[in-house]
């Protein structure tokens, strides 16, 4: 995020899409209500009826992936009213004129049309945002899961340029991360192209720097995303994979193309439980929990806080960083860490954002980063005065239809997400009986309307087809999804990622489009 | 600024500050029931009373605005008498069962007891009686026990926004309930647990799977493992295991937590747990030892490198696992088996 979470507060408008709040980041959902029963007004565009619809000024039902198409029309409106922060944009932005070109024929009624909801609200909605004085724009997977899922984020961007709600305490473009340390994994350059701190692997002063400092060289050239590894097993270039606490058996798409190649290759899973994709591992290697070390996790509004050892981990079980370098030492780096806080002052050193973030000073509260040194106090809101590339490009973006979309034979929409009783694939949250209770199986919302046409009965359990396979689930009626539309979580196995599409990425991001996925529902009997 | 003394002690505090925090800025402790710094002050319980020189009667101290040469005594006789009668009228009807009442050492009622020597009530009251909602599966509500400061219903709707309870009938029968008195079970109520949190006595209490008592506990204050909030939050551990996690005054979090930071812990300690490395063994996979896994693990990978070079190795790494174990496996692809293909599922 680029401001903090309790921001939502000082926001006298929250647009809030493809989140659905109060269940996947609750706590801040919370906040988000106490916003608006202190008078901030809340636009909600979800395909679903989330439960902060009750709390919004205004809800716009769009279709599944139409957001850009949705924030084009928001900023046409804008510009036709003139409600946009001229003096933001001609100080502080650049590609003004390209924008306002390709929005010229995102009309309200044009983008009513694609999205499926009335012009008046897309100008409503416009009005609201755009006349606010501090506007602040919240999203999660609803927006990148998709196969435009960075055009998406750009077209929110683009808004918020245009009114200059950026860099300001209570404004910003602001994902929120899922689980609980994507920004950490982030941060510490979990990702194929760069080091900690978004150093990128082919810049050579940076290779040379990380080169000194763990002595050793290393490779400028860029690695493979998740789903790049998966395809690449299959294509037999990658043979092993080593994988730290992730269940892509379950959470990634498109299960039975997963599988096949976690089968082929070597395979090394290190975790707590015996997962769905441990079962397939060639070597399982036991962790501690959370709970079982020390440590320090970033949140999404990137403060650094402690993770403390309370119980000791079972068997011989072990926390995966004495895992990890206990291997690195087997394999000749000779490297040891006596305890965590030595490898979190290894990160100080070479990350400059967490240079001054030491144990000591997150003791009891935590750090934001960047936070450059000792002296600093850590940094609630990200650029502050101006967007942290200098001027803030517009990239005027087009709405692309999914391929998803245009099929007869799969004609309904399915979407994804998350709910509040489980947390990504339920290998911790199934463990505690009260949520089993509450939340058992699997299921799929579907509307009255659809429901009937299908002669679809409430509880009853039908199956749902897409190009990859079919799944057997409950169907739930309720009112609050549209007529083409079906949602279902993915937390359960042999469930919603059995349908979804893996092939097609975002160009950028390299995220599948989860969000959108063309299927049929069939009654069984 | 203004100047006042508590207890012959000056302090300087900012307008708009009650005689509560003043008295808190330089350790004076008043007892409450009914106050909580987040929520909009109501002031019903009268627990918090102090004298204040010159008013003509006793004044709730989270309520009242300190003001400039004020003179404020909390513990004199009046004060004392005062406490008291607040005490010996809710216990008239409060079942006295702190032997085996779970919240015995984290109650707010029986501290109080205890430091205004109350053993018993004065009057001959009528106890009240209901039936115990056990309905949700995280806690239950047993209302013969509420002394209605009104936090759980004030917690559920200014600060978790839920509004799944209230409260119910008027008089002697006022009790907290969910709407129509159906039951938690049939509510809008999300198990956040935070009405639980506040409640100052035994009347929402935890479902607890393992005997314990407080003071046998250990607290160790961490960060939720589930969503990117980062809310804090104290585990309280004995004999080794987590027997309840309660929600911790954290920047993120200010004192909440939701179902899952605040009831699903479970798993730490569950039985299904993996204890030792497993290795494939003729299509099964069986236990070995460390150095069974370890050296099975080197020697694919030198035989891997060796053959087709680094790149045909592939980490993923985990967006839940600490930022140090971040950082170390992605030193150890990058840095010692020499690839960049390290990812974990921030697509996902
Ligand atoms: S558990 Fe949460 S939602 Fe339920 S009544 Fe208590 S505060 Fe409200
Ligand atoms: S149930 Fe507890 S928190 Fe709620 S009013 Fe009664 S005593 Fe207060
Ligand atoms: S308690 Fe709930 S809202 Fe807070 S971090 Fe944990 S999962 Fe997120
Ligand atoms: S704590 Fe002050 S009136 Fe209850």
């Amino acid at each position: 995020m680029t401001n903090s979470i309790g921001d939502v507060k000082k926001a006298d408008v929250i647009f809030l899409t493809g989140s659905n709040t109060t269940e996947n980041h609750p706590v801040m959902g919370a906040q988000i209500r106490q916003a608006v029963k202190n008078g901030t007004k809340l636009i909600v565009a979800d395909p679903r009826e989330i439960p902060l619809v009750r709390d919004a000024e205004l809800f716009l039902q769009i279709k599944p992936g139409t957001s850009v198409a949705l924030s084009n029309a928001m900023i046409n409106v804008i510009l036709e009213e003139g409600l946009e922060n001229k003096e933001y944009i001609e100080n502080n932005t650049e590609g003004f004129d390209q924008l306002k070109e390709v929005v010229a024929k995102y009309t309200p009624e044009a983008a009513a049309e694609i999205c499926g909801v009335a012009a008046e609200d897309i100008r409503k909605a416009a009005r609201l945002y755009g006349g606010a004085g501090v506007a602040s724009i919240l999203y999660c997977m609803g927006i990148t899961q998709h196969h435009n899922g960075t055009e998406n984020v750009m077209s929110l961007s683009n808004l918020a340029l245009v009114t200059g709600n950026l860099g300001k305490e209570g404004s910003g473009v602001n994902p929120l991360r899922g689980q609980n340390n994507v920004q950490g994994a982030c941060d510490m350059g979990a990702l194929p192209n760069v080091f900690t701190g978004y150093q990128a692997v082919n810049n050579e002063a940076v290779i040379k720097k990380f080169e000194a400092a763990w002595e050793v060289e290393l490779s400028n050239k860029p690695g493979k995303t998740v789903p790049e590894a998966i395809h690449a097993v299959e294509a037999d270039e990658v043979k092993m994979l080593y994988i730290f606490g992730e269940n892509p058996m379950v959470s990634d798409p498109d299960q039975h193309h997963v599988e096949t190649a976690l089968k082929k290759a070597f395979l090394v899973v290190q975790d707590i439980f015996l997962t769905e994709t441990a079962e397939l591992a060639d070597v399982v290697l036991p962790a501690a929990s959370y709970a079982e070390k020390d440590g320090t996790f970033s949140n999404t509004e990137r403060r650094v806080q402690r993770v403390r050892k309370a119980v000791d981990a079972p068997g011989v079980a072990k926390p995966d960083w004495v895992i990890i370098m206990e291997l690195m030492n087997r394999l000749g780096y000779n490297k040891v860490y006596n305890n965590i806080e030595e490898i979190h002052d290894e990160i100080r050193q070479v990350t400059p954002q967490y240079a001054g973030i030491s144990y000591k000073r997150i003791e009891s509260n935590g750090i934001q980063w960047p936070c450059p040194n000792e002296e600093h106090p850590g940094t609630p809101t990200l650029h502050v005065g101006k967007p942290s590339r200098g001027l803030g490009l517009f990239k005027p973006v087009e709405y692309v239809m999914s391929e998803e979309l245009v099929s007869e034979e799969f004609p309904v929409i399915m979407t994804t997400g998350r709910i509040l009783y489980h947390y990504h694939t339920r290998s911790m949250t199934n463990k505690t009986e009260g949520i089993n209770k509450i939340a058992p199986d699997n299921f799929m919302e579907i509307s009255g309307s659809l429901a009937e046409s299908l002669d679809i009965a409430d509880g009853e359990v039908v199956r749902v087809h897409s190009r990859r396979g079919h799944v057997e689930v409950a169907a739930r009626v309720t009112d609050t999804i549209e007529d083409n539309v079906v949602f279902m979580p993915f937390h359960w196995a042999d469930g919603a990622n059995v349908l979804t599409n893996g092939d097609v990425l975002d160009k950028l991001s390299k995220t599948p489009g989860l969000k959108v996925t063309g299927v049929r529902i069939e009654k069984i009997s | 600024m203004i100047t006042l003394t508590i207890n012959g002690l000056e302090v300087q505090v900012e307008e708009g500050t009650t005689i509560l925090q003043a008295a808190k800025k330089i350790g004076i402790d008043i007892p409450t029931f009914c106050h909580d710094p987040r929520l909009v002050p109501h002031g019903s319980c009268r627990i918090c009373v102090v004298e204040v020189e010159g008013a003509r009667n006793l004044q709730a101290s989270c309520t009242t605005p300190a003001a400039q040469g004020m003179k404020v005594t909390t513990e004199s006789d009046v004060v004392v008498e005062s406490r008291k009668g607040v005490l010996d009228l809710i216990l008239a009807n409060h079942p006295l069962d702190c032997l085996t009442c779970q919240k015995a050492g984290r109650c707010t009622l029986q501290d109080l007891c205890y430091r205004y020597d109350i053993k018993e009530s004065s009057f001959e009251g009528e106890r009240k009686e209901y039936e115990i909602d056990d309905s949700n599966p995280f806690y239950y509500s047993d209302q013969s026990k509420c002394i209605l400061c009104g936090k759980c219903v004030y917690v559920c709707s200014q600060l978790q926004g839920t509004e799944a309870i209230g409260f119910a009938e008027r008089g002697f029968t006022t009790h907290i309930a969910t709407p129509f008195d159906k039951g938690l079970e049939h509510s809008t109520c999300v198990s956040c647990g935070n009405c639980v949190a506040v409640c100052p006595v035994g009347a929402l209490v935890p479902k607890s799977k393992t005997k314990f008592r407080y003071w046998e506990t250990k607290p160790v204050r961490t960060t939720c493992s589930y969503c990117g909030v980062g809310c804090q939050m104290d585990l309280l551990v004995k004999d080794n295991k987590i027997v309840e996690v309660l929600p911790a005054d954290g920047p993120s979090n200010h004192g909440l937590l939701c179902v899952k930071g605040r009831f699903a812990y479970n798993f730490v300690g569950h039985p299904d747990r993996l204890k030792t490395p497993l290795i494939r063994k003729d299509g099964e996979l069986v236990e070995a030892s460390w150095d069974e896994a370890y050296d099975l693990i080197v020697s694919k990978v030198n035989e891997i490198k060796g053959e087709f070079g680094p790149d045909a190795i592939a980490g993923f790494s985990s967006a839940r696992g600490l930022n140090e174990e971040n950082y170390l496996m992605q030193k150890l692809m990058r840095g010692v088996i020499g690839t960049n293909n390290i990812d974990h599922c921030a697509r996902l």
